[in-house]
């Protein structure tokens, strides 16, 4: 993905920012994301994002985990290596359960941590561009997609709703390997001047 | 505009006049300026324990667990002992971290990032002794399930021992996960503070790219949720364990049915005393008074004073079982060994007695409760008791078998064990002050998103709008 043109708008106030992102949406500009230093709630509502599917994802990991311990417990103890235990039965269910229990949890929270890094691509050497960096302390910031409109026309109508320093930024919106130390970027520019 | 409203007469989570950026800058400080000398000559103390653990473990790996003072009835001594302790420890850094935040209790905010370090520090520490006490540890790997060349021999399932393995495996890896994803937006912050060249690199490699969009906050929501979800009852699960290595034995004194609840809350109790002692000195130390304020600490209390009764309570019920069942090992054990001051371990019973239930009654006090210095003092108290009821349930129960032939001399540890013990201590300090130098102690995220609703100034404002509404209606209403 080459650079793309984006108006960055920052807000101080949440007050200022829940009728602005309406506002945008409503004139029809393209919301790339508006990045917070906390979870603002409602904000993913208003600005018409799906609800999250983690939960289902963490339903399914931990089916799986309870249907390992079991599957396995059963096939070690009554199969593979059956104890005679003072006549008990070989199948005791009651005594895996705290194991079946664990193994859920474990499993379950796991994989949803995995599969939230892996959806928000969050990993140790991982990359980003950061549009503005106040935006994890004290700013809100809102990012348009300017695409191949008129970037004047946003930054006009972002200062209208309140918002402050808006400008227009390119940038690279994936990820890519690197240290924060040290300038990166995902692509040269590799654009030369013909005369 | 904000989408959740407090009750103005709901005591402030955050004092004095604090916006966003201010919150940063006050918890971001000790990470960016040179630890103080305390922090050294702490750090350096711990150090010290640390290496007396290493040498105490050293000498008992190289010469073997008879190097303990184990003997054959007293199988597990000061190392069982201090394992429950430890485990008992961490349950309050879930408790708060979990527990209260499906209870939205907003005043865990400014405590349940130490207190989540503190469960992490405190399971490692808990795990050392199981490890160790192995003897030949480097075949620790025995305890995992896996296809083998030795039959395959598997583990035993049916075991509570094994049940423990994976409890407090799933539990390590659990609250370490709660913890880190909770700590990327912290690490991400102080990443875009940053001024020097190692900042920049440790603190973006460990903020794993984060950026604070809207989308992946809300992923970050509903996973702290459900991670919630899952640490609540993993949390009770873990001591019900721990307390079933005892109760599903045969032993007078183990076996119990009343050991779960009264395992956990002994647990919750012990714990929130270690989260009182860190958090007095660290508020102290790193000038945190506007966040961890005596709201926050009086809160505490209540918990500990409410745990605190429920093990007495659990005490209580144990003598009256161990009475009613007519049973003569029950009414030895409980009678004679326990509630018996003149037993060979009766200053342990009533040291425990004294300690858990008698003293954090005074918490029934507002006063008291808002004490920082008997805060302090009871903190101390309480951990000490706590280690004196697992000595007691270990102890007392075992050092006399049924057959007088098997009864074991007087048992105290040998000063490995007592190495090790304080070993651990070094090791928990030391990882805590590494905590304190190199990462944010309190929830910078989650302190703003309860500032506008529950910090002092904001309180303030709008406590101003509502009287002057009240004012306008009484203005137009009244006569």
């Amino acid at each position: 993905m080459a650079k793309k043109k984006f108006v960055v708008g920052s807000f101080k106030e949440e007050s200022v920012l829940f009728p602005a992102v309406k506002a945008v949406r409503k004139a029809g500009y393209k919301i790339h994301d508006v990045f917070t230093p906390y979870a603002v709630h409602g904000l993913d509502h208003e600005m018409g994002l799906r609800e999250t599917s983690i939960h289902t994802a963490g339903f399914i990991y931990g089916i799986t985990g309870t249907a390992t311990a079991l599957g396995c417990i059963s096939w070690i103890l009554v199969q593979d290596w059956p104890l005679n235990i003072g006549g008990k039965p070989h199948f005791a269910l009651p005594a895996w359960i705290p194991i079946t229990f664990e193994l859920t949890v474990l499993f379950s929270a796991v994989g949803m941590t995995m599969t939230f890094c892996y959806l928000c691509q969050l990993a140790p050497f991982v990359k980003k561009h950061h549009f503005v960096l106040r935006s994890t302390d004290d700013t809100f910031a809102m990012v348009i997609d300017a695409g191949k409109s008129n970037s004047q026309e946003i930054i006009a109508f972002l200062e209208a709703q309140g918002a402050v320093d808006v400008h227009e930024q390119f940038a690279e919106t994936g990820w890519w390997f690197g240290t924060y130390n040290k300038e990166q970027q995902l692509y040269k520019d590799t654009t030369v001047d013909i005369a | 505009m904000h989408l959740k409203y407090e009750a103005q007469i709901r005591e402030p989570l955050v004092d004095g006049d604090k916006d966003y950026h201010q919150v940063s800058e006050d918890i971001c400080r000790p990470i960016e300026v040179k630890p103080s000398r305390l922090w050294y000559i702490g750090f350096f103390i711990s150090i010290a324990l640390l290496l007396f653990g290493v040498w105490s473990i050293y000498d008992q790996v190289v010469y073997g667990v008879g190097q303990w003072n184990l003997n054959k009835t007293v199988g597990w001594g000061w190392d069982i002992t201090n394992f429950v302790w430890w485990i008992g420890i961490g349950h309050a850094g879930t408790l708060i971290s979990a527990i209260l935040l499906l209870f939205r209790q907003g005043w865990r905010t400014g405590v349940n990032r130490a207190a989540e370090a503190m469960t992490i520090f405190a399971v490692i520490c808990a795990g050392q002794f199981p490890i160790w006490h192995m003897g030949r540890v480097w075949l620790a790997f025995f305890i995992m399930p896996y296809p083998n060349s030795r039959g395959p021999v598997w583990v035993n399932f049916n075991s509570p021992l094994l049940w423990d393995v994976f409890a407090v495996s799933t539990y390590f890896t659990v609250s370490l996960l709660f913890w880190y994803t909770g700590l990327l937006p912290d690490l991400a912050l102080i990443r875009d503070r940053a001024k020097t060249k190692f900042r920049k690199f440790f603190y973006g490699i460990t903020s794993f790219g984060w950026t604070g969009s809207t989308k992946h906050w809300q992923r970050h929501e509903a996973l702290s949720l459900v991670l919630a979800g899952l640490a609540t009852p993993l949390v009770l699960s873990v001591h019900t364990i721990v307390s079933f290595d005892f109760a599903t034995s045969v032993i007078p004194g183990w076996h119990t049915t009343i050991f779960p609840p009264y395992f956990v809350a002994g647990a919750i109790f012990s714990g929130f005393a270690m989260v009182q002692t860190l958090l007095l000195i660290l508020r102290r130390v790193f000038n945190l008074q506007d966040y961890i304020t005596l709201g926050h600490i009086e809160a505490m209390n209540k918990v500990i004073v409410l745990t605190g009764s429920i093990v007495g309570i659990a005490y209580l019920t144990e003598l009256f079982i161990a009475f009613y069942s007519q049973n003569q090992y029950e009414a030895y054990a409980f009678f004679y060994t326990r509630a018996n001051l003149f037993s060979p371990y009766g200053w342990a019973y009533y040291g425990m007695m004294t300690c858990n239930v008698l003293s954090p009654q005074i918490f029934w006090f507002r006063k008291m409760r808002r004490n920082i210095y008997v805060t302090f003092f009871m903190s101390i108290i309480v951990n000490i008791g706590m280690w004196f009821e697992r000595f007691v349930i270990i102890a007392t129960s075992i050092f006399r078998d049924y057959l007088p032939s098997s009864w074991s001399i007087y048992y105290s540890p040998s000063i490995f064990e007592i190495g090790f013990y304080v070993g651990t201590f070094g090791l928990f300090f030391t990882c805590f002050f590494l905590f304190s130098k190199y990462f944010p102690v309190i929830a910078i995220a989650e302190i703003k998103h309860v500032l506008k609703t529950s910090g002092q100034n904001y309180k303030e404002q709008v406590g101003g709008i509502e009287l002057q509404k009240v004012e306008e209606f009484a203005g137009e209403y009244a006569h």
